[in-house]
Order: structure tokens, then C-alpha cells, then sequence
């Protein structure tokens, strides 16, 4: 097996090799630029990313490129740094004459080089950024900015949708991270569209980041009557809740958002107590689409590791650039603009979505399941 | 009436734990009137010992507890005879700056070393997982074993004050040091068993927070230390069964208002009682008021 895997890590080495030595500027080929935080505080989102996106290139390639043209990617390192992002998307655009700029994967650094893209007419995409208004702020739509995964608050009405619908839950208590916009978006979603559905949130409590004893306010709301508990907020405080919560005796449903998924949670929350919690996320490796399920396989054969999220998203994102490149019909950066734009459909492992006039995904959450710390069922939850 | 019940006892709990810190900041203040900020990180590090020992060397609680107890106290005194004694005849202001440096300095190398993220201590297992009802009240064996350990060092620290030579001796230090250096106490020796006794509580305090909460990191001690200065504010600062009492008061208030108003007021509420206290009683609960020498 381990010879498999040096043998095809051998074939995968050369064939970048070749590739990488293959002359430049050419008739033959379309230049995408990927713009991640390959080093710095970031970087295990940028590397699992760019993981991903190179497989997603690969395969293109394998297959024949985009009308006959392979693809050749341009793979820079902004090292987490904002400036230095927005200085390589530019020399991308300007020197490099990439179609298209992949990444950076964090909101802010993704943000940063919008503007570079609106000058320069080059569309940038990212499957990461997921801060509210990433891709539109109030003066509308910013043409040449795309994501394919939803911002973080949308979830809050994924998983609003989810209780009332999936498990019939009538009231809901949430107990939010008040330190955070995160945590209170997320709670101020969740609880307009469970009371639209006929909902009713019994008690809203608070936290802030750094608390560690929550009993007062489990024994407080114990004595309620609920069939749900959301917990809008990282894994650091909501790991101590759902163990203190179970301590008591709490056996309800725990629900909470892509905030629950680190191993982390597992580790806070002991597997005894971990039961019954479900969680918004991207993307589930237990998702039994066929499409999923080959990705997960090539992923693993070309890199010898599980795909993680981020993997999934960079997956998709190029196979998404590639779908407008070809649907454009050239390579004129602004008919792929217009192409992606109009992006209808698209079959993705992290979902199938369409783009909506803000240039954000309409798409399905994953809700994963946890049963005694272990991640036993996913289900797509369409909006 | 049951949920009061159920919410006195969750703030008995955390009462323990902020009275066991308060008891080092209230006799070291007793005793070289410093409030000695890096207190609060010997807990935090008393909560990483017991983390290495529970994880590294893989030894039980109870040997665990007495470890992080003995490497406190070797810590304390330390602490005590690099950053404190040189300073022993400086001004109070000079040695307090000095404090919150120490304080800096404890929590900056655990995160070099060990890393700022959150640790989760290793799963506990036997009786310490269990937990029984009292009519509708539930009580787990964790709340009951830090209940009891606190009691026990409390009962054990009462001992050493009261009926020892040593204890004899922080008693005079504390209230005349010079004087009682004239009778022939070695007051160097004195502080530093001073230090070390608070150190060995605050170790305690650390690896049960580290068993209960299932939670530690480098900068834990912050929060939880100022709580118990409060507490060792509002008992009377110097004195040890005051510190003891106000542990107890914070704990139960922080859980009452989280329990019955909004759980953001919490932190709000204890700092309030610190400015009421330092308003209409300085001295604290069981503080007397002394005539200011001249």
C-alpha cells in the first residue's frame, strides 16, 4: 500500500514538474492565479485549500483541459499578510495575465484585494471568506468578487429551519456568545426565523469568550420546558456547555453552527456527554453523494489524508472558475465575469448552488450529528 | 426553592476555588503588605502541572494534587526570594510594579512553552464521574471532592496559623515585623513559608478548576484572580477567615445573578460590591479599624 502511494506521490511530483517547466506565455493554456496563506497564522486554511484547488486542476487537466486548453496555475504564498496579498493579486492580474485570481481564504485578506480586481477587471474568487458582505456592501454587488460558500449568519437560519422542520422542535432556548459578532448574528438569525416558522425561543442566555462555568445558567434554564438548545458560538465555550449541560442532566438536542467543528470540541466535551448535537458545516466526509465520495477518494490517494472543509471548498472553487472559463467561451476576463455571474446549478462536493445578485451561493447547509463524540450522520439541508 | 438549592450549591463550588486563591492574596498581604499579583499565575500553573502530570507521567488526582502543590510552593518561594525580597525596603509601589512584571512574565513563558491554545484535561474516570440526585438537586462527586479538599487545606491551614511556632511567627510578623525580628524571629524565613503556604493552596486551586471545568490556558488566572482579591477585599484583606468568607459570598453572588438576572451583569455585580466595600467599609467584613500610627 505505502508503495501505491510513493509510486503515485512519484507520478503526481513529476507530472507538476513538467507542467512547472513547460515554457511561458502559450496559446495552449489558461493561466489562473492562487493567491494563499501558504505559511503565517492562516496557514492550514490557505495549505488544505490549495490541496484542494490543485487536485480540482489536476483532474481538469487529465481530462482534457477547458476546450482543449490545459490549465496552468500560478501559485504564490501572501504569507497571512493582507498588503502582501493585495500586492500579488496585482502582480497576478498586471504581470502574470492570469483569466482569474484564486484565494486568499480569510475575509479580510480576501477583501483587500477587491479593489486590485474591480481596477484591473479580473475576477477574484474565494471558497472561504465567509464574513457578512464579503462580496457586496451597501453600494451594491462588487462585480469581480465571488465566494461559493455561505457567510457565517446564514447558518443561523439553516439550522433555525433545521429544528423546526427536521426535528419538529417547537421552543428553542439559545445560549449565545455575546462576545462576538459571530455569536450574536448567528443568534439574532436563528431566532427571527424560528419565530417566523411558528417557533418560540424560551430563554435567550449570554456568554462571553473565556467562561468556563456555566452552571448558573443551565441550572436556570432546567427548570423550562424546551426541545432544543442553540448554542451560537466557538467550540472553546460551547465544548464546557454541552458537558455542564449533560451533568445536569439536560438530555435535549444541542444544535449549533461550523464554530462546533474542531476535534477540539470532542476533547472539552468528553465523549460521554456528546450525544445528540448537531452542527452546521461546509462540508461532511460521512456525505454519501457519489460526487463526494470520489472526491474523498483521489484526495486521499493524492495527498494520503482526509479532505478537510477547506480542501472541499478549494476543490470546488476551481472547478467552478473553470465551469464560467469554459461557459465564457473565452478567455476574456470579463465574459468570464458574466459566466460565473450567471452561474446556475453547479454541482460541487460542498453542495449544488447557483449565484445570487450579491455574488454569494445559494446553497444547502451539511448538518453533521454527534453521537458519544463520535460524527455519525450528515444530511444536506436545503434552504 | 430547588433551583436556589441546585444554584447555592454550583456557587459553593466556584466559592472554593476563588476562597482558596484569596487565602494567598490575604496572607501575603498580611504579612509585607504587597498584593501580590502573580498569585493568580501560580494557580494557572498549579492547573498546568496537574495537566503534564495527569497527561506526561500519567499519575492519578491525588498525586497529581500534591505534585502541582509541591512544585507551587517551590515556585512561591521563588518568586518571593528573586522578584520580592531585594525589594523589602523599597517603596510599596516599586514592589507592586514588580508583581504585575512577575505576573507578565509567568503567564507570557507558560504560553511560550505550552502554547496559548486551550488544553482540556484528560477524561476523568471511577467515582469521579458520577454524580446523584438529592430529591431533584443534583450534586456530582467532583462538586463533593472540591468541597471536601478545600475544607480539609482550610482546616489544615487554620492548624498551621493557630497552634504552630511557624504560625505563631506570621502572626507576629504580620502585626509588627519589626518588633518581632527584635524577639528573634527570622522574618526572611517567615515570609517565605508565608509564600509558600498560599502558593501550595493556589496549586490546589488550579489542578481542581483543571478537573471541574475540563479547561485550561496560560491566561486563566486573570479573571479568577481579581475575583478572589475581591473576595480577600471583601472578607478584610489580611485576614484569613475573612478571605475564606468572601470566597464564598463571590461565588454564590456571581451564580445568584447569573441564575436570576441577566448572567452579563455577573462580573459587573462582583466589581460593584468591590467598590461598595471600598465605600462604606475599607476594611472589609471582619476587618477592625485600626488607629493610623504616626
Amino acid at each position: 500500500m505505502k508503495k501505491i502511494v510513493s509510486i503515485l506521490l512519484l507520478v503526481v511530483l513529476t507530472t507538476t514538474l513538467i507542467s512547472g517547466c513547460g515554457g511561458s506565455s502559450n496559446a495552449n493554456e489558461i493561466k489562473i492565479g492562487i493567491n494563499y496563506e501558504l505559511s503565517g497564522e492562516v496557514a492550514s486554511y490557505g495549505k488544505a485549500s490549495v490541496d484542494g484547488i490543485e487536485l480540482a486542476i489536476e483532474e481538469i487537466n487529465a481530462k482534457g483541459g477547458i476546450d482543449g486548453k490545459k490549465i496552468k496555475a500560478i501559485k504564490y504564498d501572501n504569507k497571512s499578510d493582507k498588503s502582501l496579498a493585495t500586492t500579488l493579486a496585482t502582480k497576478l492580474m498586471t504581470q502574470d495575465k492570469v483569466v482569474a485570481v484564486l484565494g486568499p481564504a480569510t475575509s479580510g485578506a480576501f477583501k483587500a484585494t477587491i479593489p486590485e480586481a474591480m481596477k484591473n477587471k479580473v475576477v477574484v474568487a474565494t471558497g472561504s471568506a465567509t464574513a457578512e458582505g464579503v462580496t457586496s456592501d451597501e453600494n451594491g454587488v462588487k462585480e469581480f468578487a465571488f465566494r461559493i460558500c455561505f457567510s457565517d449568519l446564514y447558518q443561523g437560519t439553516a439550522m433555525a429551519n433545521y429544528a423546526l422542520k427536521n426535528m419538529n422542535a417547537t421552543k428553542a432556548v439559545v445560549i449565545m456568545d455575546n462576545s462576538s459578532d459571530y455569536g450574536k448574528g448567528l443568534a439574532e438569525n436563528f431566532t427571527k426565523t424560528f419565530e417566523a416558522g411558528g417557533g418560540k425561543v424560551v430563554a435567550t442566555e449570554a456568554f462571553v469568550a473565556g467562561d468556563t462555568d456555566f452552571n448558573a445558567i443551565l441550572t436556570k434554564i432546567k427548570g423550562q420546558d424546551f426541545d432544543v438548545i442553540f448554542i451560537p458560538g466557538y467550540y472553546n465555550e460551547a465544548g464546557l456547555i454541552i458537558k455542564q449541560a449533560r451533568a445536569q442532566g439536560i438530555k435535549t438536542p444541542i444544535l449549533g453552527a461550523d464554530g462546533f467543528g474542531a476535534p477540539e470540541l470532542v476533547e472539552l466535551a468528553g465523549t460521554d456527554a456528546l450525544n445528540d448535537v448537531f452542527f452546521s458545516s461546509h462540508f461532511s466526509s460521512l456525505d454519501k453523494d457519489p460526487s463526494v465520495i470520489g472526491f474523498i477518494e483521489s484526495f486521499k490517494a493524492k495527498y494520503g489524508k482526509e479532505p478537510d472543509q477547506f480542501a472541499a471548498l478549494g476543490y470546488d472553487l476551481a472547478m467552478f472558475v473553470a465551469d464560467g472559463i469554459r461557459r465564457a467561451g473565452s478567455t476574456d476576463t470579463v465574459a468570464i465575469k458574466d459566466a460565473l455571474a450567471a452561474t446556475k446549478d453547479f454541482r460541487g462536493v460542498t453542495g449544488t448552488f447557483s449565484m445570487d445578485e450579491n455574488h454569494d451561493p445559494v446553497k444547502a447547509v451539511v448538518v453533521v450529528e454527534i453521537q458519544n463524540g463520535e460524527y455519525v450522520r450528515s444530511e444536506r439541508v436545503a434552504q | 426553592m430547588e433551583r436556589l438549592l441546585q444554584q447555592i450549591i454550583n456557587g459553593i463550588s466556584l466559592g472554593s476555588i476563588y476562597a482558596l486563591i484569596a487565602l494567598g492574596y490575604t496572607m501575603v498581604y498580611g504579612i509585607i503588605k504587597l498584593i501580590n499579583f502573580a498569585h493568580s499565575d501560580i494557580y494557572m500553573l498549579g492547573a498546568f502541572i496537574g495537566y503534564f502530570s495527569m497527561t506526561t507521567l500519567k499519575l492519578g488526582f491525588i498525586p497529581s494534587l500534591l505534585l502541582s502543590m509541591v512544585f507551587c510552593t517551590i515556585i512561591g518561594v521563588v518568586i518571593e526570594k528573586v522578584a520580592y525580597k531585594p525589594l523589602r525596603h523599597a517603596t510599596r509601589i516599586a514592589v507592586l510594579i514588580t508583581a504585575i512584571g512577575v505576573s507578565l512574565f509567568l503567564e507570557y513563558t507558560t504560553m511560550a512553552i505550552a502554547g496559548a491554545n486551550v488544553r482540556s484535561y484528560p477524561p476523568l474516570t471511577g467515582i469521579l464521574t458520577k454524580s446523584f440526585m438529592l430529591g431533584n438537586i443534583n450534586i456530582s462527586m467532583l462538586q463533593i471532592l472540591i468541597l471536601g479538599i478545600t475544607i480539609i487545606l482550610m482546616i489544615l491551614l487554620q492548624f498551621i496559623v493557630k497552634k504552630t511556632r511557624i504560625g505563631k511567627a506570621m502572626r507576629a510578623v504580620s502585626l509588627d515585623s519589626d518588633a518581632a525580628e527584635l524577639m528573634g524571629i527570622n522574618v526572611n524565613t517567615t515570609i517565605s513559608f508565608t509564600f509558600a503556604l498560599g502558593s501550595a493552596l493556589a496549586g490546589a486551586a488550579g489542578i481542581m478548576v483543571g478537573i471541574y471545568y475540563n479547561s485550561i490556558n496560560p491566561l486563566m488566572g486573570m479573571l479568577p484572580g481579581i475575583k478572589a482579591f475581591i473576595a480577600a477585599v471583601f472578607g478584610g484583606i489580611g485576614i484569613i477567615p475573612g478571605a475564606m468568607i468572601g470566597g464564598y459570598f463571590i461565588g454564590i453572588v456571581e451564580v445568584l445573578v447569573s441564575g436570576y438576572s441577566n448572567s452579563l451583569y455577573r462580573d459587573g455585580v462582583v466589581f460593584a460590591i468591590l467598590i461598595l466595600v471600598l465605600i462604606i467599609k475599607p476594611t472589609g467584613l471582619l476587618g477592625k479599624n485600626s488607629r493610623e500610627k504616626v
